[in-house]
């Protein structure tokens, strides 16, 4: 137990700040083997954490590390060195601080792994390569605390079970080490309490004040909202209006298209001539630089940004906060509205804007969930192989190592406390060998035991390599896009290396929030100049697509079992009560299928409330249940709500359909050779240390050497289809981009209660996903056909419409 | 399979959707670049252990064309191995497996630049093959006319309305093939590439592999 000392206690009232009580707490439980504080935005967290570190440097000289601070952004490093260097200077305090993230010179990381500083501020990864080399021993000897920033944000991806199988190793170089996590509010801090401390280690959580409930509301807008799409552009005049009105406003937009879309045609509204910038993580970092610089200047009015502003830096004076489209999931939400106004205990303000006329509902049911502070989460699984696998190739790196003590490490870390002994085995054997069940060429072992017992790697060069390959973050291939200039001109940012196949020369698309053409690819790059013609193509950014999540789903349908809706608008009123009239609204423990004819087609519409990645994997095994049983089924879309399928025949029984013994069998089928499949395999076998990450700079157009990892996950799919990585890959995929859980979970929600309605004409609900985008067309043959389309087009583009005299064109069949 | 014919100095060549050609007046069965052994040769040169099941699948495909056209002649058309270490590291499932599949035919390894010696296998180790009309050999020769090579493992890719779509595919003209290469474990070099547009004349066309192989114009390359 320890209270402030006077130094401290002159500090804070010469600054005319009140200690608050979760900082004191902080620091009297500073031997708490682990700690987690919840606290809103502006409640002091950060010096909550790093209190009791200046306390004991100030008292008691320390030689080497004292204190890791782990964050998952680079800035928010960088931002912490400079906020905690005020208290250091202004005590006197004789503290070195230093960070060390990706754009730290080898150099300086050289030096630090030499010398380190009482407090090192570093990332997931930077921390993780750290530990990877020979000399970690004596890079961490002493360290004391470790402060994990944000690790709600962690909590949720692969990176915070990476850092944590890092912090077990460093748990067992520095048996003493103390863990602190920091996190904004979320549902399950038990969930984050148990990640964060050595399993069984129990780990307190301090609450902070939450603050007061925010000022939330839907923004009231002239017209009403479409009735589908995402773009949200009639609410452009309202939107500036509001911004007129406010200081600084932050607009979130869930993806990265949108914001690029919704900024240009902000842009061409804004008569007034407000500064507005764009923030999102595919531009250029410069570009980013420079937006955060003015927001921080206060010279900016509003900026429209993604989740690269979720999270940490301490931004000017915003003062209003709009989420552009349903919000998706309400911890998410109740992080961004946080965002405005740092200060503690006054009300953030935040403004929600539907994009079309079935956000209006989610919006309204996001809100009263915002009301009473009931956030939705899922149950973090079990931690994923293809990092243990990664792991194991690290501590190889940095030295031989016994794989009973391995285990027992990597059990201490509360997201692997289950792995079995068999499980470790096998990542081991796949880490040594492939793990295949034909032994081939095991001379060449990656892995080796020596005759003590100890596991090394075979050829001491592949520490660097590995090291190479450190990390979690997938990146899809992404390409930059430069202006075109003689040698190179200015960056402006990255799209999707598909979306770069699909330009033709002259193409326009938006980015950084001008309008581009393509001129052409040079080196991996796309080269564009400038363009002021008014239609560009949407360009596709890396970037996730959230589901809406569980719980926002099921207050949604009960939403709609209102007798009436005083707190919604007019018009979704009214589209809502037809909806009862004619046909009925979806209900918590039933299933709705409307069926009716349109446009010489039967159509079948699904509402499951499953969310957009389940909804999707819905529609394609139902489909194809259509298709064994002869009903012809031509195509389907889905939105996180529904999902409607059309066809030549109309389904009059729905239970055969929705069997769960046959969807799953339906699934195994169909996930095996699914372009889901091979994209979630390309991420564990990267991962996992499989497939060599590309190195930027180092790829070239079309090197003959590499192939493609759907080459890999086919051959195994064919010889080995039992393999670790093909069971990595099931599970994550199902889980992930597949999500057949939610699927379960719908089928276990509504059992036996089914019920088919057969009308005779589009329904109001069903009307709006007619309008959809991303309507999927299915046949196997959906490839061939494509292929079979172009090649009349191809010829008669090149003037060839004629074959040559002496070729004959004709696909034969040959003996 | 389905398969799509064309002519090169006057001989009538079948390719297969499998990347295979086919004389048939010559009942020869030419497949290029195999580069049977490559997970061996990754993993011990200190690259990670990709699935050892390559050579395997790459036999077997061939073994399938050998079905269908029951060739007399086969010409491997260089880096049928991905270097010559590999012939030692073969296990014997695949050695014999090779065995079976030369009895009773002609069969010749051109020389690549991954396999550049003689092999310890039966069968004749050629630098090229004239066979008239045409000659065989791995890589391309500017100037010469009737050549069948290999080597750069070309791709083309197809925009079509929902996506582009990237397949091995066969290039020629007037002068020339150039095959796709037919092992597993095989990357490709886009058909815009300089080198393959120098070597190609303007109105070079290709043969997409796959279920339905199909004859396109060869794609211009993008510029700027």
């Amino acid at each position: 137990m320890r209270s402030l000392p006077d130094a401290f206690e002159n500090w804070f009232r010469q600054k005319g700040w009140q200690v608050h009580d979760h900082q004191l707490q902080m620091l009297k439980r500073s031997q708490d083997s682990a700690l987690l504080l919840i606290a809103p935005t502006g409640g002091g967290k950060t010096l909550a954490g790093f209190l009791p570190t200046l306390v004991d440097l100030a008292e008691n000289p320390h030689d080497g590390l004292h204190t890791l601070y782990v964050s998952p952004l680079k800035a928010l490093a960088a931002d912490i060195k400079r906020n905690l260097r005020t208290p250091v200077d202004e005590l006197g305090l004789d503290i070195r601080i230093e960070d060390r993230t990706g754009d730290t010179s080898n150099f300086r990381k050289k030096r630090q792994r030499a010398d380190p500083p009482h407090i090192l501020l570093t990332t997931p990864e930077s921390l993780v390569l750290m530990t990877s080399y020979e000399d970690a021993a004596r890079t961490f000897r002493g360290l004391k605390r470790v402060v994990v920033d944000e690790i709600h944000a962690l909590a949720e991806s692969k990176r915070g079970d990476q850092l944590m199988l890092a912090l077990a190793r460093l748990q067992s170089l520095c048996p003493d080490l103390k863990r602190v996590g920091l996190s904004a509010t979320v549902d399950r801090p038990e969930d984050i309490a148990a990640l964060l401390a050595r399993h069984p280690d129990p780990c307190d959580i301090l609450q902070a004040d939450p603050g007061p409930a925010p000022d939330i509301a839907m923004l009231e807008t002239e017209e009403a909202p479409p009735w589908s799409g995402g773009g949200a552009a009639y609410a452009i005049p309202a939107v500036l209006e509001t911004i007129n009105q406010h200081r600084t406003t932050l607009i979130f937009h869930n993806t990265r298209a949108q914001a690029e879309i919704f900024f240009h045609k902000l842009w061409l509204a804004n008569d007034e001539g407000l500064p507005i910038g764009i923030h999102h993580g595919s531009l250029d970092r410069e570009q980013r630089q420079k937006v955060e610089a003015a927001m921080v200047r206060g010279d900016l009015r509003a900026i429209v940004c993604t989740g690269s502003l979720d999270l940490g830096i301490d931004w000017g004076d915003v003062d209003l906060v709009v989420q552009i489209g349903a919000p998706k999931n309400v911890k998410r939400l109740v992080q961004r509205i946080g965002r405005a106004n740092h200060r503690y205990n006054a009300p953030s303000k935040a403004l929600l804007v539907p994009a079309n006329r079935f956000e209006v509902i989610e919006c309204q049911a996001a809100l009263d969930a915002v009301l009473e502070r009931d956030l939705d989460g899922d149950p973090c699984g079990e931690g994923p192989l293809d990092v243990l696998c990664q792991h194991i190739l690290l501590r190889a790196a940095s030295g031989p190592f016994l794989a009973d003590e391995l285990y027992a490490e990597m059990s201490s870390v509360g997201a692997f406390a289950d792995l079995t002994r068999a499980t470790f085995e096998a990542c081991l054997d796949f880490c040594a060998t492939g793990g295949y069940a034909l032994r081939a060429y095991d001379q060449w072992q990656r892995l080796q035991q020596r005759p003590d017992g100890a596991w090394q790697l075979r050829d001491p060069r592949t520490a660097a390599k590995i090291r190479m390959n450190a990390g979690t973050i997938q990146d899809a291939d992404l390409l930059k896009v430069r202006m075109k200039r003689s040698r190179g001109g200015k960056p402006l940012g990255e799209v999707e290396e598909a979306f770069a196949a699909s330009l033709l020369p002259g193409d326009t698309f938006l980015i950084g929030g001008q309008i581009v053409k393509y001129e052409g690819l040079r080196e991996m790059t796309v080269e564009v100049s400038k363009d002021s013609r008014k239609k560009p193509r949407v360009a596709v950014f890396g970037g996730t697509k959230f589901s809406t999540s569980t719980q926002l789903s099921h207050r949604i349908l009960r939403l709609l079992q209102q007798p009436e809706w005083p707190d919604l608008p007019q018009h979704t009123v009214d589209w809502l009560t037809l909806q009862r009239q004619v046909s009925r609204l979806p209900e918590p423990g039933r299933l709705l299928i409307e069926t009716f004819p349109h446009d010489g087609r039967q159509h079948l519409c699904v509402y499951g409330f499953a969310g957009r990645n389940a909804q999707q994997t819905l529609g394609l095994l139902l489909t194809k249940r259509m298709e064994d049983l002869g009903l012809a089924p031509l195509g389907f879309v889905s939105t996180d709500y529904a999902t409607l399928i059309w066809g030549l025949d109309p389904v009059t029984d729905a239970a055969p359909l929705l069997d769960r013994n046959a969807l799953r069998s339906g699934l195994d089928g169909w996930l095996a050779g699914n372009a889901l499949m091979k994209r979630t395999f390309r991420g564990v076998a990267t991962i996992a240390g499989l497939i060599e990450r590309n190195i930027k700079g180092q790829r070239k157009s079309g090197r003959q050497a590499t192939f493609s990892s759907d080459i890999l996950y086919d051959t195994l799919l064919k010889y080995d289809p039992d393999h670790l990585l093909m069971k990595i890959t099931r599970t994550q995929a199902m889980r992930g981009l597949v999500d057949f859980e939610r699927i379960d979970e719908m089928l276990d929600r509504v059992g036996p209660r089914i019920d088919l309605l057969a009308l005779d004409r589009v329904t109001p609900f069903a009307a709006p996903l007619l309008l959809e985008v991303g309507k999927v067309y299915v046949g196997g043959s959906a490839e061939e056909r494509l292929l079979a389309e172009e090649e009349a087009a191809l010829m008669a583009a090149a003037g060839l419409t004629d074959p040559l005299p002496q070729t004959t064109n004709k696909a034969t069949k040959s003996a | 399979m389905k398969s799509v014919e064309f002519t090169l100095a006057g001989a009538q060549l079948t390719a297969l959707g499998s990347g295979a050609l086919w004389w048939r007046a010559q009942d020869l069965l030419c497949v290029s670049d195999l580069h049977l052994g490559k997970s061996e040769r990754i993993l011990r040169r200190g690259g990670t252990a990709l699935p050892p099941y390559d050579t395997r699948d790459t036999l077997i495909r061939l073994e399938q064309d050998l079905r269908l056209t029951n060739a007399k002649t086969v010409v491997c058309l260089g880096d049928s191995f991905d270097d010559l270490a590999v012939l030692d590291a073969l296990p014997d499932s695949e050695s014999d497996w090779i065995n079976r599949l030369q009895a009773g035919r002609r069969w010749v390894w051109i020389e690549g630049n991954h396999d550049p010696g003689p092999v310890d296998l039966p069968g004749s180790h050629l630098a090229e093959l004239p066979l008239p009309p045409l000659t065989f050999r791995h890589i391309a020769e500017p100037g010469q006319s009737g050549e069948i090579s290999g080597h750069y493992h070309p791709k083309v890719l197809l925009q079509t309305r929902l996506r582009g779509i990237s397949r091995p595919a066969f290039l020629f003209d007037s002068d020339r093939v150039i095959m796709p290469a037919y092992g597993t474990y095989t990357g490709g070099l886009r058909s815009s590439d300089e080198v393959l547009q120098s070597l190609l004349r303007p109105e070079a066309r290709a043969i997409v592999t796959g279920q339905t192989p199909r004859m396109v114009a060869l794609p211009r390359p993008k510029r700027g």
